[in-house]
C-alpha cells in the first residue's frame, strides 16, 4: 500500500502524556481522543491534522505509559503512518496490535512541517524531498500477526483451532 | 546454556530448554492484569474476539485505581463496566474500593507475584514485580484482551542489561536514587526493548521494598522488565504474603548485551528534573529550588518502608505553610498499618492530607492536581510535561526522605538539613 501525506514533525522523547494526557482518559471514545490528540506537545494539531498526515518524529516515540489510547487517538485523527527514528516498546507493539503503521526512519531533521512524503509500506520506502530512505525491516513474526489485520484477528484463528480441538 | 533471569522465565513458560534473544515465543502467562483506564479498552476487544470466558478466573486481575475513588461521572462509568465484567466472569482478583490498592503494590501484598512467573499488565508500570524474580512487562489493551481469552502472549526474547552496585549506601540513599541514577546514566531509552538486571552486594543489602522502587522505574529506561534475584529476603518477604517460594538466580555464566559496574559509594539522595526522568542531579544540585506540592505515594514510593522514611523526617515538624503535602498509602492494608504504627498521625499533625489508595495525582487523575506554572517534588515515576496538571507544570522527582524534607523546607533539601 502506498500513501501520500503532510508532515508533522516533533522531536524526541515524545513521550504518552503528551499524545494523550491523562486528564482525558476518563472516556474511550475515538472522537474524544482525537480531539485531543498531541495536545500537550502542539496545542493545535487536532484541529490541524488532515486525514492521511504524516507523523515524522525522533528517538524513542511513544514512551512512558502503556496506555493504547495514544496509538488509538493518532489513527482516528487520520493519520497514516508514524515514522519515528525509533518507538518505545510498548507503543511499538500497540501499534502493530491496533494497525497503526508506523516506521522506523530517521527522518526528523531532514523534513519540515508541511512537507509532503510518500511511504510504500509494503516495501518499507519513504520518499521525501526527491530522496528515498529505507525503513527497518519488520520481523516475519511481526508481520504475520500484522498480515491478520492485527492481533485480535490472529488470536480468533487461535481460538477457532483451541476450539475445534476441544 | 547459561541463561539471563528473562532467559530463563520465557523459556520455561515457552516449554523450550532455552532460548536467546531475538527468538519469538509464544508464552503461558501466570497472570494478567490491568486497570480502570485500561481494562474497559480491553474488555471491548476481548469481546469482539468473540472469547465466551476468561482463560482461568484465578489469573486475571482487574484493580480500578486510576481515577478511584471515581473522580467524575466518565471516570464511574469507566470503572462499572469493569465491575460488571468481573461480575459476569467471576474474576477471584477484582480489586474495588474499600479494598483496593495501587496496582502494583497490591498484587505483591496479595501474593499474586512470585519467582519465575510471567506476567503482562495493561499498565507500563508491570514491571514492578522483576524486583520478586518474575518476568512483569506492561502492554497495551489488546495484548490484554487477547491474553484474558487464550493465556498466552508472544515475546520477542530481550538482550539483557547487568547492573551491579557495589560499595555502601550513604544515609538516606536508597532504591529510588539507585534508579534515578542509573536512568541519568544510560538515558530514557538507554534499555529499550531489553531486560536489565540488577545485582551486586548494595542490591543483596537492599531491601525487597527498594527493590521494588528500583524494578517499578525499569520502564523510564524504556526496559521490557527490570529484574532482581530472588534471593533469602525476597523468599522471607513473601513467606508474608502466604507463599512459599524458592531462590531463583541467572546463571553464573549468563552473557549479557551490556554490563555496568557502578560503585555507589558517595552517591548522593538524587533528584530527576524536569520533564524526563534521565535528568538525574544530586540533590545539592536542586537546593534552593521552591515547591508547591510534595506528594509521598504510588506505585513507585507508596510502600510502608516509604511512609515510614517520610515520617521519619515529618515527625515533630510541621509542613511549610506554602507547601501543600499529599501522603498516599498505596493499599488498604498498608494505610492501616501506618495508622496502627502512628506514621498517620505523624503526617495529619505535620499538616500534610492522608488519602486512600489511589494513582490519582501521579498521572494527573485528581488529587493533587497543579496548576500552570506550579512546582511539585513527587516520589512518583515519571516527570513529562503536564505528567501531573497543566502543561506549564513542572515535576521533580526524589525519594520519600527528599520529599519530606523539602516538604518542611519549602523548598529542595538534603534530608540532613532538616533532621540534623
Amino acid at each position: 500500500m502506498k500513501l501520500t501525506g503532510r508532515v508533522f514533525v516533533f522531536g524526541s522523547d515524545i513521550d504518552t502524556d503528551a499524545i494523550i494526557p491523562a486528564r482525558y482518559l476518563n472516556k474511550f471514545d475515538l472522537d474524544h481522543l482525537k480531539a485531543h490528540c498531541m495536545e500537550d506537545a502542539d496545542p493545535t494539531f487536532a484541529e490541524r491534522v488532515k486525514l492521511g498526515d504524516v507523523i515524522v518524529a525522533g528517538k524513542n516515540f511513544g514512551c512512558g505509559s502503556s496506555r493504547e489510547h495514544a496509538p488509538l487517538a493518532i489513527k482516528a485523527a487520520g493519520v497514516s503512518c508514524v515514522i519515528a527514528d525509533s518507538f518505545a516498546r510498548i507503543f511499538y507493539r500497540n501499534a502493530i496490535n491496533i494497525g497503526l503503521p508506523i516506521l522506523e526512519v530517521s527522518l526528523e531533521k531532514k523534513v519540515k512541517d508541511g512537507d509532503l512524503v510518500t511511504v510504500d509500506l509494503d516495501r518499507g520506502i519513504v520518499e521525501v524531498n526527491g530522496e528515498k530512505f529505507q525503513a527497518q525491516a519488520f520481523p516475519p513474526e511481526l508481520m504475520e500477526i500484522m498480515q491478520s489485520g492485527g492481533l485480535i484477528e490472529y488470536v480468533k484463528k487461535e481460538l477457532e483451532v483451541g476450539e475445534e480441538n476441544d | 546454556m547459561a541463561q539471563t533471569l528473562a532467559e530463563k522465565i520465557l523459556a520455561s513458560h515457552s516449554d523450550r530448554e532455552s532460548v536467546k534473544p531475538g527468538d519469538f515465543v509464544m508464552a503461558k502467562l501466570d497472570l494478567v492484569l490491568g486497570n480502570d483506564i485500561t481494562a474497559p479498552v480491553a474488555i471491548k476487544e476481548f469481546r469482539r474476539l468473540g472469547a465466551k470466558k476468561v482463560f482461568d478466573i484465578d489469573k486475571v486481575a482487574l484493580i480500578c485505581d486510576h481515577f478511584t475513588p471515581n473522580k467524575d461521572i466518565l471516570a464511574a462509568e469507566q470503572v462499572k463496566f469493569v465491575r460488571e465484567f468481573a461480575r459476569e466472569h467471576d474474576i477471584t482478583h477484582f480489586y474495588d474500593v474499600g479494598d483496593m490498592g495501587i496496582e502494583h503494590c497490591l498484587i505483591p501484598e496479595k501474593g499474586l507475584a512470585e519467582p519465575g512467573f510471567l506476567i503482562i499488565g495493561a499498565d507500563s508500570h508491570t514491571c514492578t514485580y522483576g524486583a520478586l524474580g518474575s518476568f512483569a512487562t506492561g502492554v497495551g489493551s489488546t495484548d490484554m484482551a487477547a491474553a484474558m481469552a487464550i493465556g498466552k502472549a508472544w515475546f520477542r526474547v530481550p538482550h539483557t542489561q547487568r547492573f551491579n552496585f557495589t560499595g555502601k549506601l550513604k544515609p538516606y540513599v536508597s532504591g529510588k536514587d539507585l534508579i534515578i541514577f542509573t536512568i541519568g546514566k544510560i538515558g530514557v531509552d538507554g534499555a529499550r526493548y531489553q531486560a536489565m538486571e540488577f545485582g551486586g552486594e548494595v542490591i543483596s543489602a537492599l531491601s525487597v521494598e527498594a527493590r521494588l522502587t528500583m524494578a517499578n522505574m525499569a520502564i523510564e529506561a524504556g526496559a521490557k522488565a527490570g529484574l532482581f534475584a530472588a534471593d533469602s529476603k525476597t523468599v522471607e518477604y513473601l513467606k508474608k504474603a502466604g507463599q512459599t517460594v524458592s531462590e531463583l538466580y541467572p546463571d553464573q555464566d549468563a552473557s549479557y548485551y551490556k554490563i555496568h559496574d557502578f560503585d555507589v559509594s558517595n552517591l548522593e539522595p538524587q533528584v530527576a528534573f524536569p520533564h524526563l526522568p534521565e535528568n538525574a542531579k544530586s540533590v545539592r544540585e536542586a537546593k534552593g529550588i521552591k515547591v508547591d506540592q510534595v506528594v509521598v505515594g504510588s506505585c513507585t514510593n507508596g510502600r510502608i518502608e516509604d511512609l515510614r522514611e517520610a515520617a521519619e523526617v515529618l515527625k515533630g515538624r510541621k509542613v511549610n505553610k506554602n507547601v501543600r503535602m499529599i501522603v498516599i498509602p498505596g493499599t488498604q492494608r498498608i494505610y492501616l498499618q501506618a495508622i496502627e504504627e502512628g506514621l498517620v498521625q505523624t503526617f495529619v499533625e505535620a499538616g500534610a492530607a492522608v488519602s486512600t489508595p489511589t494513582c490519582g495525582p501521579c498521572l494527573g487523575g485528581h488529587m493533587g492536581i497543579l496548576a500552570s506554572g506550579e512546582v511539585s517534588l513527587s516520589t512518583t515515576n515519571r516527570n513529562f510535561v503536564g505528567r501531573m496538571g497543566h502543561p506549564q507544570s513542572f515535576v521533580y522527582l526524589s525519594g520519600p526522605y527528599v520529599a519530606a524534607a523539602s516538604a518542611v523546607a519549602g523548598e529542595i533539601v538534603h534530608p540532613e538539613e532538616v533532621l540534623s
